[in-house]
């Protein structure tokens, strides 16, 4: 499936993945983020039984800790 | 264009909600405060220590009041036409939807990943519509074109670098916190310049 991730195409080896896995796959080195999936914000206590599929635009704030 | 009376008339008919008073909190409500934006509730549960002032916008005899009350009394020092609300509480998902309803905007200017989280979840969940600017990486020194605005949509903005985080013995450093502090607010300007 090909998705969008903050504008830019990303293509994964699935039909389908829960958030979860998507962010597994991305390997990404920091704890925290936001994410929005076609505009609707996916609450942390749901990355696993929310699912990404063909053609949708996901966004994502990084979150890093110090205020 | 507009001359400074009727910017200043226009910004303080509004209210910015400021989530947190450290580094980030401190030093955007006093730009929020000297642009004369009407109305700031600001939250935050601790007090100013020593080892704050290295880039929080508090005084060596402010240490032990609560920040929310040495804001205060620091705000009124620039205008006596700003109205502070605040709230020296711990935040939560049950207590943020009724400590922020009725802002025009919320800033994000906690310490914690998980508090930055947390905010931005019960915000966009159970007060949809308000505006959340988000600071993210500001920690080390040098790397100015690093630290960037970024607008995800109508709701959330994000200031910061978004990659740099505090070192273990290290905490972030005044000129890359007022960085992100100015650009959180200059945002925030800019949302509540664009309403009608």
């Amino acid at each position: 499936m090909k998705i969008m991730l903050n504008n830019r195409e990303e293509e994964f080896d699935a039909d389908t993945l829960s958030v979860r896995e998507m962010l597994n796959l991305k390997k990404y080195s920091f704890r925290l983020r936001v994410i929005k999936i076609n505009g609707e914000l996916i609450p942390s206590g749901q990355y696993d039984t929310t699912f990404i599929n063909d053609g949708d635009e996901v966004l994502m704030i990084y979150l890093m800790s110090g205020g | 264009m507009m001359n400074d009376t009727a910017i200043r008339e226009h910004l303080a008919r509004y209210r910015a909600g400021i989530a947190g008073a450290g580094g980030l909190g401190s030093n955007c409500a006093m730009a929020l405060a000297r642009s004369g934006v009407g109305t700031l509730l600001i939250s935050d549960f601790d007090l100013v220590e020593l080892s704050n002032l290295n880039r929080q916008y508090y005084f060596m005899n402010q240490v032990g009041m609560l920040k929310v009350s040495a804001l205060k009394e620091n705000i009124a020092l620039v205008s006596d036409k700003i109205k502070v609300i605040a709230h020296p509480i711990r935040l939560d998902r049950n207590n943020i939807p009724e400590i922020f309803a009725g802002c025009d905007v919320i800033v994000e200017a906690l310490d914690s990943d998980e508090m930055k989280q947390m905010l931005i979840e019960t915000v966009q969940t159970c007060l949809p519509g308000i505006p959340v600017v988000v600071g993210s990486g500001l920690s080390g020194w040098g790397k100015s074109n690093e630290i960037r605005y970024r607008k995800v949509d109508d709701t959330l903005y994000v200031c910061g670098d978004e990659y740099s985080t505090p070192g273990e013995d290290m905490s972030p450093m005044a000129p890359r916190v007022l960085m992100v502090a100015g650009m959180q607010a200059n945002t925030v300007i800019d949302i509540l310049m664009n309403k009608p």
